[in-house]
Parts: structure tokens; C-alpha cells; sequence
């Protein structure tokens, strides 16, 4: 073990390589599976039928009417919209609130670091749905929230703020499902900055929030973009939370999907709009790779 | 110059301490704890229903303890998210590494893709579509079905981590260690792998709650007698949570407030050295 | 010792299993609070087969698992309206119930159901019924009508709960509208999704998850409801000062009856047999119903069962009610149902 291959190319290849397996072989693969299944047609009963056919995307746009008549339909459209908004908000209110706590995190001395670390992590080590269930304590009905509002009486004993089974509770329990995918590459990324080359830095800008913008806020981007990523994307499919705090009054894709292949047992429907909600994943990231290039390149003349 | 220009105040605080950022903090640590104080306070509900507060009881307790199909999921639980979590940390810190050191070549953009695609499939498709492709090559170790599906789905969690500490970490360490005849091994172990830790725990750590949380791919998945902890929740909640449940992953918490508190005692006691 | 009863665990049953000779296992997939403790120990101690218990949580999640290849379980517990697709899809095998010892006392109305009409794969397990359940201190008057439910009036506005899967809710439409089950009319079908559209605004939520919580806390009213859960219900909600009642609307309620069967590819099949006709046995499925709170099939079973149970309201219907079976739906129809849901919740 006292030396590692010294062809740069073997060794990388070496390093790569179970990663790379495990995931080709466990994902690409399936993904392959799921991807021919969503151009062949759906057996009654769940599974499908070995011939070839566009069904499923088509239905994506349009719909058959009760008596058959195909129609222009944005029901689909609507959910994929929906979904991405609630998404788009979820990440938004993890970035609002996580990179502070981030930041602050990599501020403090280094034998506290880890410690916070771990004290963001730890909630997360119960039940997502225990969790999501003590939310339903918090915010419904005669709960921790409406609790002072009944004593006072603002509330009569059979009003309610509402709270529950709302979009405002489907983005607070996304928020707080997926903040530390959010926290911890920040933190990550921030904890590497050396402040005082940073301060020094600093100096040369007019004002702290200039210095903030045009020195941390580059210099952590990798982890700001990691956790946007691993947070909008859950966030997408996520259907324990439109379920349990929404009340399931909208679908969303991921109970859309997860209703595919369950209840209306259309596995290629919902192979179809995995396949796009991939697509649609992809060519976001793909944009996202050639902007972060060609700032590069700027920044380099 | 900028000192000319602005008259500051005489004890100036050092450049990015922030006011109230300490409170944000604190506020925040609210958030994050408030639903499990909730969680914790009524594992102690006498009553059957989670949510109406009868009375204080411990009776809970003593039945989670003694119900074997909880301790054998919770145990399989820990089972599946420990060696799924050491697997996959092991094999995204190799690709960041890799991926970081091993200069530029062709395909670098296509593997990150294949790297994070977990990440971008819903769980429900990955779920069925594993199942299918298993049961086709006819895999059937048990357990090991749902810990593979884990280090699977748990290696871009750890990477995205690893690799945000990577990118732009400085190397001049790496560089003098080299120059100072370490051979590669050490020159990783004494000086990267070092540098790297706080990356690497991070994303061991969202490897090990994504593991933990995980309940459709593994209800897909597992096998006779494979039921884990969520998946074990999961179907309960049709018949309503009861705070059996509340006491189960209050002893969870317990558990790893324990083995937080030991990790802490441990590094506390051979300071720095660690990080950089 | 009621909730005992109700939310009864698995207390020492591997002590017990352990001590047993090792005859085997029995891999059996149930739904969730749905197998009796005391029952699975008594199997094992008479026959000194393990019993390896999984779970699940819906028919739908039981039918994707077994159509995408799991394999490993000797016993299945699909609800009739599943018990056809998984015959004609080949996932189960025959057992040949009526060759077994206990199969005698199985109650007439439960042999050769409509499902299974030969009973070659299936041994009948508990039946109940699904309608709604209200809060009668809330609502303030006594539900005899779905009206109420589908149309709400000022009263009961914005405080409904419905299903989350839509065959029920459908097949509770159609009792309301008069209709056929499993309709293959757009028509007909246009009028059920008026009807669901329309009554969206007045629901809280979509979930058949913790419906008994949701009517005891108040934000529920009338909540579409299956009668043993909501047996269980009526006791919890005794607990806090609240009342449940399970309303037989003069339209009728829906049917359903869950059964035993085999999957193709099961290991101790012979081990699953010797189940079957040990559930079929009054006292074991006394036993099993006093757990689950849902009636069972056997001839003499209720004197095995605890007084409360045995003569709740929710698991006797009433003379002069309706029930209603409903059956496993056409591609056709079923397409339809799924426009409709989908149609509702977008």
C-alpha cells in the first residue's frame, strides 16, 4: 500500500471505478429499463406490454376526453408547474436561511465546527415521517401555533388559523426536510475560505456587502449550486409532504408518479414523465455547466 | 485606503463577523429542534392518540422495547445506513478525488452526470425499476439487495459534499509534501485526506439520514424479513401514528445524541492538528 | 387492557418462537395492524413453524411489488377486488381450500364468492365495509345520506375527508348517483367527476392515513371510512371526550372481504396451507378479529370474540342496510376511474 499506481490515467480509472460501477450497473441500467418501458404500452394491471408506442407521451399533452376524443389538456402541464414552483421555493427559503447558518458555522472556532455540524444533522437521524407528523402537531388544529390564539381568544374553540393542509405547510415541511442538504455544502465549501486572505481581499471593496458579494459569495459557489441541487431536486419528486402537511388536494410529480405506477397502474405514463422530469433535470444542469465555463474563461482574461 | 475613506469604529470588528448572526443561528436551531421537542414530549403521552394529550406515562417505552418487529427494524435499519454510508462515502470520496486531482479528460461532464444521476430519478421510478432489474438477474442476497440500493442512491449525496470541499482546495500542501519525498500514499493520508474531513463528513453524514429516511425504494426492494424502520412507519400511519412510534425514535435520538456526545469527547481531547 | 387489545404487540413472541422446534418459517405479507400477536404465537407454538412477518400498506403497493418480481413470501393478503388480477396476471398459484380440515366452517356466504368462484386460490380472512363516519356532537343530527357528504351545506363546509385512492370514493359516488359500479359510461363518469370537482373546495385533505386523528382534533366533520378503522376510532375518540359514528346511509355501504393466497414462487407452501387452515379455525379467527377489529368468516368465531367488538355497530350491519360488493373493474372502467381521479386532483 506504500505506493499508488503511478500512471495518472490508471490511477483515476482505478478511482473511479466504484462509483462508477455501483452506480452504472444499479442505476444506469434500471434508468434504461424505465426509459424503454416509457415507449411501450401499459397492461391493464400494472406491468407492460412488449410493443412499441408513443401512448405516454402524448398523454403528457393530451388528454383522451370520458368518451375518448383526444383534447389539448395542461392538467399534466399544471402539476409539472406546480411542482417546480413549490420546488423553486423550498430551495430558495433553504438557501435564504442555510447560508448564514453556514456561514456562521464556518466562522466559529474549529473544535465547534463539528459540533454544529453534528447538531444540524442529528433531528434528521429520526423518521422523516415522525417528523413531518410533528408538524401536523404544530401547525393544525388546536396546535402548538393556534394554542395562545385560542387562549386569548382570538380563535373561538372551533375556529382555525388554517395553517394545515395548505401550500404555505407543503413549503415549510419541505424546507425543513431538506435545509441540511442545503447547510452542509455550503459549510463545506466555506469552511476551506482563509479568512484572513479573504479580510485582505475585503479591503480593497468600499463596502462589507461589496466585499460579501465579490469575495465569499464566488469563492463558495460550488457549495451554494451543490446544495441548490440537492435540495430543488428532491424537492421535485418529494410526495410525503404534499401528502401528509398538503393534504393530497394537489398532485404534485412525485405523487403524480408515484400514482402511475400504483393506483392507475401506468407504468409507462409514469416512466414518461420520469424520463422528462430527467430531461427537463439535465438540460437545466447542462445550461447551468456551460454558464459556469464561460464565466471562467471571462475571469481568466 | 478603504480605512481613509470610511471612518470606522475604534474596535472594528474582523471582516465577515456579521451582527445577529449568532441568533439567526440560534433562531434556526429552534426550527430544526421545535418538532423534535414536539416528537420527544409526546412519546410520554399517556393516551392512544398522538395528538390529544391524556397524561404523562412511560408506557410507551416499555412497549416499544418489547416489540420485536420494531427492534428488528430498527436494527436493520442502522445495519443497512451504517455500511451503505461506509461504502458510499469510500466510493465518492475516490470519484471526487479522482475527479479533482486526475487533471481534465475526456468524459469528465458525462461521469459527474452518471455520478449524480440518482439524485435526478424520483424515488418511486428508481424503486420499481430496481426491483425490476433484481429480479431479473435474479439477485437475492437478503439484506444486501437493500444496502446495494442504498450505496446506490447514497453516493451522490456523499460526492456533492466531498467534491464542493475539492474544487479549489488548496494544493501547495499537497505539493510540498510531494517535494519533500512523501510518497503518494502518505502525502493522501497525512495531507489531503486531512484537508478533505470536514467534506467527507459531511457527506458521510447526508449519506447516513438519507439511508436512515429512505422507505419506498426500500419497501420495493426488501425481501422477506427486510423491513426497516420507515418502511415499518410507513404502513403503520394507515391506521394513525400511535406514540409508540414518538417513543422508538426518541430512543433513535437518544442513541445518537450518545454517540454524538462520545465523538465530541474524543476529538475534544487531541485538539487541532485535524483540519488544517 | 382494551387498547391492549387494539394496538396489541409482538411482546415475547420470538421468546416463544424460539423455544419452538424449528419446523420451518412462513413468510407472511400482511397489512400493517393487521395480524394478531397472540394468534401468530399460538401458530407457532402448535406447529413450531416460524412466522417472519412483513407488511405493507396498500393493495396497490402489494400488486406493483409482486407484477416487478419480489419473490420470498408463502402468503399474501389481497382485498377481493385485487384477488382476480392476481389470478389472471399468474402471480398466485392454487390451494384448493375447500380440500382443507377447516374449511367446514367457513360461513356459507363466504364460500365460492364471486372472486374465486371455485375457491381454488383463495381462503377467505376478514370482511368489513367502507361508507363515511362523522362527528355526531359536530354535526348535530344523524347521517342518512351521502348528500352531505358529496354536497355539503354550511355546516360541514371546508371540514371533509375523502380517500386518497379513488376506488372507493368512486364506488361511494356511485352509490349516491344511483350508478353502476365499475361504469363504463363517460357519461355517468362525467357526473362523478362533477361531483368530486365540485366537492374539492369543501375538502381538507386527501389521505386514508389517520383519518380517526383528523376527526377527533375536529378538522374533519364527515371523513370517508372503513368500519373496523373507524371502530377503533369510536374507542379513541371515547378517550378524549369525543363521539365517532359509523353512518349506514340509506344508499348503502361498499363491500369488501380480504383473502389468504399463495404467490407463485413460494417457498414453504405447505407451511402456508397448514396456516390457512389453522386461521380457518373459529377460535384462531376470534382471535385475529379481536386484534384487527374487522369481522370475520368463520361459523362460531364471535363467541371468541371480546364483547365490545362483537356487538359494535361498525362490524354488525343493520338489517334494513344495503352492502353493496364491489368488484375488480375493466381496463375500460378502471381507465376511466383514472381520468376522473386525476381530472379531481391536478
Amino acid at each position: 500500500m506504500a505506493n499508488l499506481p503511478s500512471n495518472p490515467a490508471l490511477r483515476r480509472t482505478l478511482s473511479l471505478a466504484p462509483a462508477l460501477g455501483i452506480i452504472g450497473i444499479f442505476m444506469l441500467i434500471p434508468v434504461g429499463i424505465i426509459a424503454v418501458f416509457s415507449f411501450l404500452e401499459a397492461k391493464s394491471f400494472g406491468g407492460v406490454v412488449w410493443s412499441f408506442s408513443t401512448d405516454a407521451y402524448v398523454q403528457l399533452l393530451y388528454e383522451r376526453a370520458l368518451d375518448d376524443s383526444l383534447i389539448l389538456s395542461p392538467g399534466y402541464l399544471i402539476i409539472i408547474w406546480r411542482s417546480f414552483l413549490l420546488a423553486g421555493i423550498a430551495m430558495l427559503c433553504c438557501l435564504v436561511v442555510g447560508f448564514p447558518v453556514a456561514y456562521f458555522i464556518s466562522r466559529q472556532p474549529l473544535q465547534h465546527r463539528n459540533m454544529w455540524i453534528l447538531l444540524i444533522t442529528i433531528p434528521f437521524w429520526t423518521n422523516q415521517l415522525v417528523r413531518t407528523f410533528a408538524w401536523i402537531i404544530i401547525l393544525g388544529r388546536n396546535g402548538i401555533i393556534e394554542a395562545p390564539f385560542h387562549w386569548v381568544g382570538i380563535l373561538g374553540s372551533d375556529d382555525t388559523l388554517g395553517l394545515m393542509y395548505s401550500n404555505f405547510a407543503i413549503a415549510v415541511g419541505l424546507t425543513y426536510t431538506f435545509i441540511p442538504l442545503m447547510v452542509l455544502p455550503i459549510y463545506a465549501s466555506l469552511e476551506k475560505l482563509d479568512f484572513t486572505l479573504v479580510e485582505a481581499a475585503a479591503d480593497l471593496y468600499s463596502s462589507k456587502w461589496e466585499a460579501f458579494s465579490k469575495v465569499i459569495i464566488p469563492l463558495s459557489k460550488p457549495g451554494i449550486i451543490a446544495g441548490c441541487l440537492l435540495v430543488f431536486i428532491p424537492s421535485l419528486g418529494a410526495f410525503i409532504q404534499p401528502d401528509l402537511l398538503g393534504g393530497g388536494k394537489n398532485m404534485m410529480l412525485g405523487t403524480l408518479v408515484q400514482f402511475q405506477f400504483s393506483t392507475a397502474r401506468n407504468w409507462p405514463f409514469g416512466a414518461a414523465i420520469a424520463m422528462i422530469l430527467l430531461a427537463a433535470v439535465v438540460i437545466f444542469l447542462m445550461i447551468y455547466a456551460r454558464a459556469a465555463r464561460g464565466q471562467q474563461k471571462m475571469e481568466l482574461h | 485606503m478603504a480605512a481613509i475613506e470610511h471612518s470606522k469604529p475604534k474596535k472594528r470588528r474582523a471582516f465577515g463577523e456579521v451582527p445577529g448572526l449568532g441568533a439567526l443561528a440560534i433562531a434556526f436551531m429552534m426550527f430544526l429542534y421545535l418538532p423534535i421537542l414536539v416528537l420527544v414530549v409526546y412519546s410520554f403521552n399517556a393516551g392512544n392518540i398522538v395528538m390529544v394529550w391524556t397524561g404523562f406515562s412511560t408506557d410507551w417505552y416499555a412497549r416499544a422495547f418489547a416489540n420485536e418487529d420494531i427492534r428488528k427494524a430498527a436494527i436493520n435499519s442502522l445495519v443497512v445506513a451504517t455500511s451503505a454510508t461506509a461504502i458510499a462515502t469510500t466510493c465518492a470520496t475516490l470519484a471526487a478525488l479522482a475527479l479533482a486531482r486526475g487533471g481534465s479528460f475526456k468524459g469528465k461532464g458525462a461521469t459527474v452526470g452518471v455520478i449524480t444521476l440518482p439524485l435526478m430519478v424520483p424515488e418511486i421510478v428508481t424503486a420499481v425499476a430496481m426491483l425490476v432489474f433484481f429480479s431479473n438477474i435474479g439477485l437475492n442476497f437478503g439484506l444486501g439487495n437493500v444496502i446495494l440500493a442504498h450505496v446506490t442512491f447514497c453516493i451522490p449525496f456523499a460526492f456533492m459534499p466531498i467534491r464542493a470541499r475539492l474544487d479549489g482546495m488548496d494544493t501547495t500542501l499537497e505539493q510540498a509534501s510531494r517535494d519533500l519525498y512523501a510518497s503518494d500514499w502518505e502525502t493522501f493520508r497525512l495531507v489531503t485526506l486531512p484537508q478533505l474531513m470536514p467534506g467527507v463528513l459531511a457527506g458521510a453524514m447526508l449519506s447516513f439520514v438519507i439511508s436512515m429516511d429512505d422507505f419506498i425504494i426500500t419497501l420495493m426492494v426488501a425481501g422477506a424479513g427486510d423491513t426497516t424502520l420507515p418502511v415499518y412507519i410507513y404502513s403503520m400511519i394507515r391506521q394513525g401514528i400511535t406514540p409508540e412510534i414518538n417513543a422508538v425514535s426518541s430512543i433513535l435520538l437518544l442513541f445518537s445524541i450518545v454517540l454524538v456526545t462520545a465523538y465530541w469527547f474524543v476529538t475534544r481531547t487531541k485538539p487541532d492538528g485535524k483540519n488544517r | 387492557m382494551k387498547t391492549m387489545t387494539f394496538f396489541g404487540l409482538m411482546a415475547g413472541s420470538s421468546l416463544i418462537a424460539g423455544a419452538a422446534m424449528a419446523e420451518g418459517t412462513l413468510n407472511l405479507y400482511n397489512w400493517t395492524d393487521y395480524t394478531s400477536p397472540e394468534m401468530i404465537d399460538k401458530f407457532e407454538a402448535e406447529t413450531g413453524i416460524d412466522v417472519v412477518l412483513d407488511t405493507y400498506d396498500s393493495n396497490e403497493t402489494l400488486l406493483a411489488k409482486m407484477q416487478a418480481g419480489a419473490t420470498g413470501y408463502d402468503i399474501i393478503v389481497p382485498s377481493h377486488n385485487f384477488v382476480p388480477i392476481f389470478i389472471s396476471e399468474g402471480l398466485v398459484q392454487k390451494v384448493d381450500a375447500t380440500q382443507m380440515e377447516n374449511f367446514a366452517n367457513v360461513q356459507d356466504r363466504w364460500k365460492n364468492p364471486e372472486w374465486d368462484p371455485d375457491q381454488q386460490y383463495t381462503v377467505p380472512f376478514h370482511w368489513g365495509s367502507a361508507s363515511v363516519s362523522y362527528r355526531p356532537d359536530l354535526y348535530g343530527k344523524e347521517l342518512t345520506s351521502y348528500g352531505e357528504y358529496f354536497e355539503p351545506s354550511e355546516n360541514v363546509k371546508g371540514r371533509i375527508g375523502v380517500f386518497k385512492t379513488p376506488e372507493e370514493i368512486v364506488n361511494l359516488a356511485h352509490l349516491y348517483l344511483g350508478q353502476d359500479f365499475c361504469n363504463e359510461n363517460p357519461e355517468e363518469m362525467q357526473k362523478v367527476q362533477d361531483l368530486l370537482v365540485a366537492q374539492k373546495p369543501d375538502v381538507v385533505a386527501y389521505s386514508s392515513e389517520g383519518m380517526n386523528d383528523r376527526l377527533i382534533n375536529g378538522d374533519t366533520i364527515i371523513t370517508s371510512h372503513w368500519n373496523g378503522y373507524s371502530f377503533k376510532g369510536r374507542k379513541l375518540a371515547e378517550e378524549a371526550g369525543k363521539e365517532i359514528t359509523y353512518a349506514y346511509p340509506e344508499e348503502g355501504v361498499i363491500g369488501w372481504s380480504d383473502s389468504l393466497m399463495i404467490p407463485v414462487g413460494a417457498e414453504n407452501v405447505e407451511n402456508a396451507k397448514i396456516f390457512m387452515n389453522f386461521i380457518m379455525d373459529p377460535k384462531n379467527m376470534g382471535m385475529q378479529s379481536n386484534f384487527a377489529g374487522y369481522g370475520g368468516p368463520i361459523e362460531g368465531q364471535r363467541e371468541f370474540m371480546n364483547a365490545d367488538l362483537r356487538d359494535a355497530p361498525e362490524i354488525n350491519v343493520p338489517e334494513d342496510a344495503k352492502m353493496i360488493f364491489s368488484f375488480a373493474c375493466n381496463e375500460k372502467s378502471q381507465k376511466l376511474i383514472d381520468r376522473v381521479w386525476t381530472n379531481v386532483l391536478r
